[in-house]
């Protein structure tokens, strides 16, 4: 059954009014929060709320430069606006302080005409005159396995790296899966007091197919018969402890070896408990436990599997109290789907399973604001992400007892979804390289993270002279992120695989958090001016040379404008202590053909082919990279009758082009070069937004409306720019259409890692197999 | 897990050694060559004639009495061999341990054109050392006689039995055995009456209406066949040699007794039954009204259905109020309903309708029987059907019984 087993024990019930909390950082935007839910399990109370959050945002603004057009006037104003973003807050905390945490929210709770409150969970009536009496609002209860089912799909949908494997032995014992663009049907087995088994096969279908009585109760209720042993938890040590061959009856206690013409090995339980049975003598308490550990997750996973099997089903997700954490429980269950299926079901853990039914009743609660029509993403800065309860995993164990768990999800103002042009969207990994199983590059990379965190911090304080409290802001991000970083350290699997991605992304959620949401909003516009008074010359002396000539010098000037990145620490360091380092300059730093991965002759070839029908362009940097090595080039693509769709990131990330700026500049650019100019006018050039603001690139999770134009146009050529995009992410990424992917390697570490140097150039030009005929088949024509 | 089918303890309690006395007046063997049938004109084994299953827990023992010892074989028959036939025929009990089923004997059998009665017998697997050693000292190896032994007990003393009592075993597989075993004694039937049974209104286990009904096993194929020893194997019977383990489960007999012993102290199989009997074990197990007030309407779940084995016994304070009697019943409960659920699954993703129990631990359990009959019908809504069979434990025994006529045969 779903129900989370309820503890009668009196402990649990005595509230526990000493402890305080640290208001501001749990329970965060409680001033205009509403539409609150709870969940209250046998120990553990979830709450989740919905607020909305003010938070700064960069804008910029094009000044009227119709009138007069002086040297002097920067190219764009830039300002600080407050924008409101909503956000969901859940909270997980045991039960003991659900009293405590009742207050505070009353006494926090200002600007709310809320007036209820979804209720599910076993405990959720027994806490009810409790909550209705401080809080002033109505408990209304809901389905517990139809809340589980909607918080379950919701994860599943909004959360990259939701769903894990679980490997014991294996460096990482998280092994994230991809997203699979449609996540029905499933199988979730919810192993509670008992075990319900529900197949889902749409956001709202879904049924209960079965169950068992042989759940978590069973191994608590049996065990602390068996052990005197009260806690679930002690149950569970005790059991990792144990040895259950003095308990159990293997085969080879009845065969003498293995059961051979089935295929039995001697090791297997033939009968549990079936030696306590035949023999007076005392049984450890360890063995007992696990003897019965083993019997439970055994008998839960040959269930499941017969059900996945009657069903038709691969994707079986395990969740509920009995699984929450433990990687003892993890483990025996993968074990024995493993053993019954014969690998070919994988057991599938939830990196929030624990908020599962309170996502759910507040999902059904908001049903009026449909927030299944938008995109949600975990805010990482303040998650606290996937802790093990291990004490072999977590030596700080002991110490989360009575600690806070936070989930904090943001709405996404576009709606994402995966790039059509993915040639097999459920096996695409947007990420080079899986931090959490390679632990030389995650140690690497964590220390790199944390160097440049000076710089981060000082560039914050920079971007915003006019406010004196931007230091103390800055000092708090640099606390949190390091924090962060230290978290990472220990628990690689906190947000899922652990990527140069992820590590970007937490940096720029915190950056957010601490109100800097555009340190380099200056920098950028300095060098956007900057380029943009070269644009024209640099067309000109690009048009004076010959066909074959220009095409190498749009990749040239490409790549040496894409050295110029903010990210790379190696870069930032020269152009901060040499700001006079320019364009030419990068020139000369690219490594002479051939490069690294050099398919520019392949390019060149089909270059002298027939155009392609529309080019979608993952662009990078602002300043030269955008102006000097991205227009040029795709005026060029435009020249060539090939139609572009340039895509940039909705916010601010690094020193990024965002979409608001590439308007501005596109906007200067077309007024003063007519070939950009008639683009823009015939619709044969058009700016959409990525959806994103990562530094890097998932292809996965994409703006709608891209997908929407991307499809429309017929694109026939993708091409991605950048360390961030192309190398970090996407350098294995397989696209149905052809794909250029395009990068200087800044990073001296990474450089070697890919068998190159510093300032090593990276020219993939793919065409997948399907498509090559085409191209091998043209007749050349020659250019003018 | 993988599981050891077949066998289950019954008696069992003292670890002592197998008594001598088991089979105390056994006389020397002697030497005795294959006979020539009078009535036929192949060859059959030499008397004795023995069936084995050695299981996880029980000893499962089948022996052939021929009736139809003429006078002449009379007096050629050793003595030894006819006080064997005296000993196992005259009692019931051998030594402390040993016991012979009566009331499952059958009668007037003809095999290998021999008319006679089939004995059922058992003793507990840690005995089997004690045996052995008696085989060696009544040289049971002077006999010739062929041993026909099965379940995992052939493989694990085959070694003991060269080296101690001389006796080469003939190992033959135990789910071969079980189902020739099976199908053998479903075709002769039980004395007259068909061997085979099922409850009428399984519905409803408590009243006085379901009751026991026989049936015969008439065209047996498919058949889902659920053994119950220690441990649990279930199988999909589609013909005589076209069966498939479809999987096993290690909550078995041996789990029950195991739990029983720890939780209750209680040394036997008929103890724990018994305490079983008089125990309630909605006091052990939480229902899902205790979770819901009442049914679970959006599931269809009944008020009355066991939401968590042994759920209330995360409470102290019913962990401290609890019967030795309840705790029996909810282990019982337990177990078989577990076993139910799993037959179930297998037989709907087996495409089976007939699920037949076999194995020891349905021996004198009928609060199982019913409720497995309940939990096939109830679940299935009608579909499924649960049948037993008289002779539970014995198939396995019987079946290798017959391997060594046909072995013989084969001579």
């Amino acid at each position: 059954m779903a129900a989370e087993s309820e503890r009668v024990d009196r402990s649990s019930h005595s509230m526990d009014k000493s402890i305080t909390l640290p208001p501001n950082e749990i329970f965060r935007n409680l001033e205009n929060a509403k539409r609150f839910a709870i969940d209250i399990g046998g120990s553990l109370t979830k709450l989740a709320y919905y607020s909305t959050v003010q938070h700064k945002v960069a804008k910029v603004r094009s000044f009227d430069h119709t009138a007069k057009d002086t040297e002097d006037d920067p190219l764009y104003e830039i300002s600080m606006q407050e924008e409101i973003l909503a956000r969901l807050h859940f909270i997980k905390f045991e039960n003991a302080y659900i009293e405590t945490c009742l207050d505070f929210i009353k006494d926090h709770l200002v600007n709310t005409d809320t007036k209820v409150i979804k209720a599910t969970g076993g405990g959720a009536h027994k806490f009810k005159d409790l909550i209705e009496k401080k809080l002033k609002l109505r408990v209304d209860k809901e389905d517990e396995m139809t809340c589980l089912i909607k918080g379950c799909n919701f994860v599943l949908r909004n959360i990259p790296h939701e769903a894990f494997v679980y490997v014991k032995h294996a460096d990482s014992e998280f092994r994230f899966q991809n997203t699979h663009p449609d996540i029905f049907p499933y199988l979730l087995i919810n192993i509670g007091s008992g075990v319900s088994i529900i197949k889902v096969e749409s956001e709202d279908t879904f049924e209960r197919v079965g169950g068992s009585s042989i759940g978590g109760g069973t191994f608590w209720g049996l065990g602390a018969l068996l052990t005197k042993t009260k806690r679930f938890d002690e149950l569970l040590q005790l059991a990792s402890k144990g040895q259950h061959t003095s308990v159990d009856m293997l085969v080879k206690d009845i065969y003498g070896g293995s059961y051979g013409s089935l295929g039995l090995t001697g090791d297997l339980i033939a009968s549990s408990f079936g030696k306590s049975a035949t023999a007076d003598k005392e049984f450890s308490k360890e063995d007992m436990a696990k003897s019965l550990l083993h019997m439970i997750s055994n008998d839960i996973g040959q269930l499941a599997c017969l059900y996945a099997r009657l069903h038709n089903l691969t994707r079986v997700y395990f969740g509920g109290f009995f699984i929450r954490g433990h990687p003892v429980t993890m483990h025996t269950i993968t074990y024995s789907i493993n053993f019954f299926t014969k690998g070919e079901v994988q057991a599938l853990f939830l990196r929030h399973e624990g908020y599962l039914g309170t996502i759910g009743a507040f999902l059904k609660g908001a049903e009026e604001d449909n927030p299944n029509q938008y995109s949600w993403g975990e805010n990482y800065a303040g998650s606290s992400g996937l802790m093990s309860t291990s004490p072999d995993l977590n030596p700080m164990q002991r110490a989360r007892s009575g600690t806070f768990d936070m989930l904090e999800m943001d709405r996404l103002e576009r709606q994402l979804v995966n790039l059509p042009l993915l040639q097999d969207p459920s096996s695409y990994v947007p990420d080079t390289v899986d931090l959490s199983e390679d632990a030389l590059a995650r140690e690497y990379w964590l220390y790199c993270f944390e160097e440049a965190l000076d710089g981060v911090v000082k560039r914050a304080v920079a971007s915003q002279p006019d406010l004196p409290e931007a230091a103390e802001r800055a000092e708090k991000f640099r606390h949190k992120y390091l924090h962060k970083l230290q978290t990472l350290r220990h628990q690689p699997f906190a947000y899922g695989s652990l990527t140069v991605r992820s590590l970007l992304d937490t940096r720029e959620h915190c950056l957010n958090e601490f109100n800097f949401p555009d340190p380099y909003s200056k920098i950028k516009q300095r060098e956007n001016d900057m380029a943009l008074k070269y644009f024209q010359k640099a067309v000109k002396s690009l048009e004076e040379l010959s066909w074959e000539q220009r095409q190498f010098a749009l990749v040239r000037g490409l790549l040496a404008g894409n050295v110029f990145d903010w990210g790379a620490k190696a870069v930032s360091d020269v152009l901060e202590s040499d700001p006079e380092f320019g364009f030419e300059q990068a020139k000369r730093q690219l490594e002479e053909r051939p490069w690294l991965v050099d398919a520019y002759d392949q390019w060149l070839e089909r270059l002298k082919g027939p155009p392609h029908k529309c080019a979608l362009f993952f662009v990078d940097n602002s300043g030269i990279d955008i102006i000097l090595g991205v227009f040029p080039f795709v005026r060029e693509l435009l020249c060539r009758g090939t139609e572009v769709v340039l895509a940039s990131n909705s916010s601010p990330a690094l020193n990024d082009v965002t979409n608001n700026e590439l308007q501005i500049l596109t906007e200067r650019i077309a007024a003063m070069d007519s070939v950009i100019r008639s683009a823009v006018k015939e619709d044969r050039l058009t700016l959409v937004q990525s959806g994103s603001s990562s530094p890097c690139l998932d292809l996965s999770r994409l703006d709608k409306v891209l997908a929407g134009v991307v499809r429309e146009r017929h694109t026939d050529l993708v091409i991605i720019e950048g360390m961030g995009r192309a190398i970090h992410t996407n350098y294995y990424a397989m696209l149905s259409c052809e794909s250029l992917k395009m990068a200087v390697i800044k990073n001296s570490w990474l450089a070697d890692r890919l068998g190159g140097k510093l300032f090593s150039v990276v020219f993939k030009y793919e065409v997948p197999p399907d498509k090559k005929h085409t191209t091998l088949d043209h007749v050349p024509v020659t250019p003018s | 897990m993988a599981t050891k089918p077949s066998s289950f303890v019954a008696e069992q309690t003292h670890c002592c050694e197998f008594k001598t006395t088991l089979f105390l007046s056994l006389p020397i063997f002697l030497n005795l060559p294959i006979n020539l049938s009078k009535h036929l004109l192949f060859p059959v084994p030499a008397f004795p004639w023995f069936g084995m299953d050695i299981g996880g827990t029980l000893v499962k023992l089948v022996y052939f009495e021929p009736k139809d010892i003429t006078a002449e074989e009379e007096q050629e028959e050793v003595e030894n061999l006819k006080s064997i036939r005296h000993y196992l025929t005259s009692n019931v009990a051998y030594g402390d341990t040993g016991i012979r089923d009566v009331h499952l004997e059958l009668k007037n059998l003809t095999m290998c054109g021999r008319k006679g009665n089939l004995h059922f017998i058992r003793f507990p697997t840690q005995d089997m050392l004690g045996f052995i050693q008696m085989g060696r000292d009544k040289n049971f190896s002077s006999l010739h006689t062929t041993l026909c032994a099965t379940g995992g007990g052939a493989y694990k003393f085959e070694d003991d039995f060269r080296t101690i009592a001389n006796l080469e075993l003939q190992k033959l597989d135990e789910l071969d055995c079980l189902i020739q075993g099976l199908l053998y004694v479903d075709s002769v039937g039980f004395n007259g009456h068909p061997k085979c049974y099922f409850f009428e209104n399984p519905s409803d286990p408590e009243s006085e209406n379901c009751v026991k009904r026989a049936c015969c096993l008439d065209n047996p194929f498919p058949m889902l066949l659920v053994n119950i020893g220690s441990g649990v194997s279930v199988l999909a019977v589609y013909s005589k040699d076209n069966y498939k383990r479809v999987t096993g489960t290690s909550l078995g007999g041996g789990t029950f007794l195991g739990l029983c012993c720890l939780l209750t102290g209680c040394e036997t199989f008929e103890e724990a039954l018994e305490m079983a009997a008089k125990g309630d074990s909605s006091n052990v197990d939480k229902l899902v009204k205790d979770i819901y007030g009442g049914d679970y309407e959006r599931f269809g779940l009944q008020g009355s259905a066991v939401a968590s084995s042994f759920g209330h016994m995360m409470s102290k304070e019913k962990r401290v109020s609890i019967s030795k009697e309840d705790l029996a019943r909810a282990t019982l409960v337990t177990i078989t309903n577990n076993i139910g659920s799993i037959a179930r699954m297998c037989a709907v993703n087996e495409k089976i309708e007939r699920v037949v129990f076999v194995g020891n631990f349905l021996r004198i359990n009928t609060v199982s029987t019913k409720l497995l009959a309940y939990a096939m019908d109830f679940w299935s809504k009608g579909q499924l059907k649960a049948l037993f069979l008289e002779h539970e434990g014995y198939f396995g025994a019987v079946g290798a019984f017959l391997e060594l006529l046909r072995t013989t045969d084969d001579l």
